[in-house]
C-alpha cells in the first residue's frame, strides 16, 4: 500500500448503507419483523380463542 | 476470516470461462446449475401450465371440461407445479446468476448445489405422484381436515430443504465474493433484489417446515390433530410469502433486463434499494389478507399486517413501477432517442421477446396484480371479493401476467448467454410474449370480472346443477368465464410456443462460437452496467411521469370505486 493511500481519510460510510450492504443484517431484520408481527402474534390470537364448551 | 472458514465445502479451484457478450466470468460449476435448475422450471410449467389449461376448459360453462374428482385432483396439481415447483426452480438459476455470475465468483459449494437440486426434483416428484394417485386433491392450500397422502407433504418438504440449500449457497457466494474481492463497493442492484428474494425464501421455507412438519407426522397418524386456523395461519407464511420470493426476483429481472438490453442504469441506487429493503421488512406480513375474513383473528392483527405494513410493500413496488421504467426511458434518451415524449418508447427493441417479456409484465404486473392486491389487501373491501374467482384474478396478474412472463423473457436471455446456444424459431419467440402476455392479462381480468359478480374460486360447477336450492348467476357473469376461457387457450398457445422453443433451442439450437452474432442482440457493455454499482446522471423523464400519472389515476378511481361497491352492501336509510 502506498503512503499517499495510507494517509487518504477514510471516506464515512453512511448507516443506512452499512445496513444495505450487511446480507446477514438483512436476514435477520427480514425474518425477525414477519416472525414477531405475523406469525407469533397471529398464532398468538389464535391460542386466545376460546374452547366451545 | 475467509471464505473457506465459513464455508466447508468450498472447492479450492474453480473453472471459468468469459461471456463474449457481456464481459462476465462465468463459474462453469454455476453454469451448470442454471442450466439445471432452468429445464427443470420448464418441466414443470409444461405440466403444470397443461392443468392450468383443463381447469379453465372445466370453469369455461360451455365446456365443462372434466368430471369434479379430476377437476379437484387437477387443481391441486396445477397450483403447486406452477406456484411453487416452476417458479422455485427458476429463482434457484436466478440465485445461482445473481451471485456467481454478476459477481465475477465462483459457487460456494457446487455439489451442495446438486444435493439441494436433486432433493428439489425428488420433493417435486412425489408430491404429483400423490396426487396423480389421486387420494391428495386437497388443493394448493391443503388446508385440514382435508389430509393429502404423506408424500404429498413429505415432497414439498423435501424440495424446500432443496431450495433452502440453493438460498445458503447464495448468501455463502456473496461472503466468497467479498473475501475474495471479485466486486467492488456494495453488491449490484440486480444482486440486490436477489438477495431480498433470498431473504424472503428463507422466511418462507421455515414456515413451511412450521407447519408442513407437523402436517406431515398428522397424515402419518403420529398426530392426532391440527388446528385449522393455526393451519392457515402458518401455511400462509409460506403460501404468499413464496410469492413475494417471485416479486423480488422478476423486479430484479426487470432490472437485469432493462441493463443488458438498452444499458438501463439505475435512476438511484439508493432508492430502488430503499424499495427493496422495504419488500425485505413489510412484504410477507401480506399474507395476512388471505386471512381477513377468518373470525378467529383480531381486527389489529389483520390491520397492522395488511393495511398498515403491507402499503409500505406497495409503496416499494410502485417505487421500483417509477424506476424502471424511468431507467429505460433515460438510457434510450442517452441512445439517442431523445424526440417527444415517447420516442425512448416505440424506438425500444420491441422485437426482442426478452424486452417485450419484461415490459409487458411490468406493466401488468402494476396495472392488474398490483392494483388489485391493494384492494384485496383492505379488510373493509376485502369481504366484497374474499373467496370469489376475484381472488386467483388477482394472483394470475401477479405470478403469471407478472413473474412467469418475466421469467419467460429473462429465458431468452438465458440461452444464448448460459445455454451457448442460438435462438431457434426468432419469429415464435418474437410473437410469444404478445401471446401469453395478452392472454395471461386476459383471464386475470375476466376472472376479477366474474368474481366481482359473485362466481367462487374453486368451484367445478358455476351453474350449482345438484344444489338443492337453486341459485343463477347473471347471464355477465357467464360470459366473464367463457372469455376467461378463451383467453387461456390464447395463454395457453404462448405457453407451448414458449416450451417448444426452449427445447429446441436447449437441444437443437445452433452452438454459439466465438465471433457469433446474436438474433437478438445486448447493448455492449450492458453486462458492465448489470454488473457494477452505479447511478443515471440527471436524467430527464417526461415519458415515465405520464405513464406513472396515469397508472395513479387508475388505480384511484379503482379503489374508490370499490369503496362505492362496499357502501352500497348495506343500506342505511
Amino acid at each position: 500500500m502506498s503512503s499517499t493511500e495510507q494517509k487518504a481519510p477514510l471516506e464515512r460510510v453512511p448507516v443506512m448503507q452499512q445496513i444495505l450492504d450487511s446480507p446477514f443484517l438483512l436476514l435477520f431484520l427480514g425474518v425477525t419483523l414477519p416472525t414477531v408481527l405475523y406469525l407469533i402474534w397471529g398464532v398468538m390470537e389464535v391460542a386466545s380463542v376460546p374452547l366451545a364448551k | 476470516m475467509t471464505a473457506e472458514t465459513v464455508i466447508g465445502a468450498v472447492p479450492a479451484k474453480a473453472e471459468f470461462r468469459t461471456c463474449q457478450y457481456t464481459g462476465l466470468k462465468v463459474d462453469v460449476a454455476a453454469q451448470r446449475l442454471i442450466i439445471a435448475n432452468a429445464v427443470a422450471a420448464v418441466v414443470f410449467l409444461a405440466i403444470g401450465g397443461l392443468m392450468g389449461l383443463l381447469v379453465a376448459l372445466t370453469r369455461w360453462p360451455a365446456v365443462h371440461l372434466l368430471p369434479a374428482d379430476w377437476f379437484y385432483l387437477i387443481l391441486t396439481g396445477h397450483g403447486a407445479n406452477v406456484l411453487l415447483f416452476w417458479i422455485i426452480f427458476f429463482e434457484m438459476a436466478i440465485l445461482y446468476f445473481a451471485s456467481a455470475v454478476l459477481l465475477n465468483s465462483r459457487l460456494a459449494a457446487p455439489k451442495l448445489g446438486w444435493l439441494g437440486f436433486i432433493l428439489m426434483i425428488v420433493g417435486a416428484l412425489a408430491t404429483n405422484v400423490a396426487v396423480l394417485q389421486g387420494d391428495s386433491s386437497v388443493m394448493f392450500t391443503s388446508y385440514p381436515p382435508m389430509m393429502a397422502k404423506p408424500h404429498f407433504y413429505l415432497g414439498i418438504i423435501l424440495f424446500a430443504v432443496g431450495a433452502l440449500i440453493g438460498c445458503g449457497l447464495f448468501f455463502a457466494t456473496l461472503v466468497i465474493a467479498k473475501e475474495e474481492g471479485t466486486y467492488e463497493g456494495s453488491i449490484p442492484l440486480v444482486t440486490f433484489g436477489a438477495l431480498t428474494a433470498a431473504i424472503i425464501a428463507v422466511f418462507t421455507i421455515a414456515s413451511g417446515a412450521i407447519i408442513l412438519i407437523p402436517t406431515w407426522l398428522w397424515s402419518l397418524g403420529l398426530i392426532s390433530d391440527i388446528d385449522p386456523l393455526m393451519y392457515k395461519v402458518v401455511w400462509w407464511a409460506m403460501g404468499h410469502s413464496s410469492q413475494q420470493i417471485n416479486v423480488s426476483a422478476h423486479v430484479s429481472l426487470w432490472y437485469l433486463t432493462a441493463a443488458l438490453l438498452v444499458g438501463a442504469k439505475p435512476l438511484s441506487e439508493k432508492v430502488s434499494r430503499t424499495a427493496f429493503f422495504m419488500y425485505i421488512l413489510f412484504l410477507q406480513l401480506a399474507s395476512a389478507h388471505h386471512l381477513l375474513a377468518e373470525p378467529g383473528m383480531d381486527a389489529s392483527w389483520k390491520i397492522v399486517n395488511t393495511s398498515y405494513m403491507m402499503y409500505l410493500a406497495v409503496m416499494g413496488s410502485m417505487v421500483h413501477g417509477l424506476t424502471v421504467p424511468g431507467a429505460i426511458e433515460a438510457a434510450q434518451r442517452r441512445n439517442g432517442f431523445d424526440r417527444g415524449m415517447f420516442e425512448w418508447l416505440r424506438k425500444a427493441p420491441w422485437g426482442n421477446p426478452a424486452f417485450s417479456g419484461m415490459f409487458l409484465s411490468l406493466v401488468f404486473f402494476g396495472f392488474i396484480g398490483g392494483i388489485s392486491g391493494v384492494v384485496l389487501g383492505t379488510e373493509q373491501l376485502n369481504v366484497l371479493m374474499h373467496n370469489t374467482i376475484y381472488v386467483p384474478g388477482h394472483f394470475h396478474g401477479t405470478v403469471v401476467a407478472g413473474t412467469t412472463l418475466a421469467f419467460m423473457g429473462a429465458t431468452y436471455i438465458v440461452l444464448p448467454l448460459i445455454f451457448q446456444r442460438e435462438i431457434v424459431w426468432p419469429k415464435l419467440a418474437k410473437i410469444q410474449p404478445y401471446l401469453f402476455g395478452i392472454g395471461a392479462a386476459g383471464i386475470s381480468l375476466f376472472m376479477m370480472g366474474a368474481g366481482t359478480l359473485g362466481v367462487a374460486r374453486r368451484h367445478w360447477d358455476m351453474t350449482f346443477s345438484d344444489a338443492s336450492i337453486g341459485f343463477a348467476h347473471s347471464a355477465g357473469a357467464f360470459l366473464m368465464m367463457g372469455l376467461n376461457g378463451i383467453f387461456a387457450i390464447i395463454a395457453a398457445i404462448g405457453g407451448i410456443i414458449f416450451v417448444l422453443v426452449v427445447v429446441a433451442t436447449a437441444f437443437f439450437g445452433k452452438k454459439i462460437t466465438s465471433g457469433h452474432k446474436l438474433t437478438f442482440p445486448l447493448f455492449s457493455g450492458g453486462g458492465a452496467v448489470a454488473s457494477h454499482y452505479g447511478s443515471e446522471k440527471a436524467p430527464k423523464l417526461p415519458g415515465t411521469i405520464i405513464l406513472v400519472t396515469i397508472f395513479f389515476v387508475c388505480f384511484v378511481l379503482y379503489y374508490f370505486i370499490n369503496w362505492k361497491y362496499l357502501s352500497e352492501l348495506w343500506l342505511f336509510r
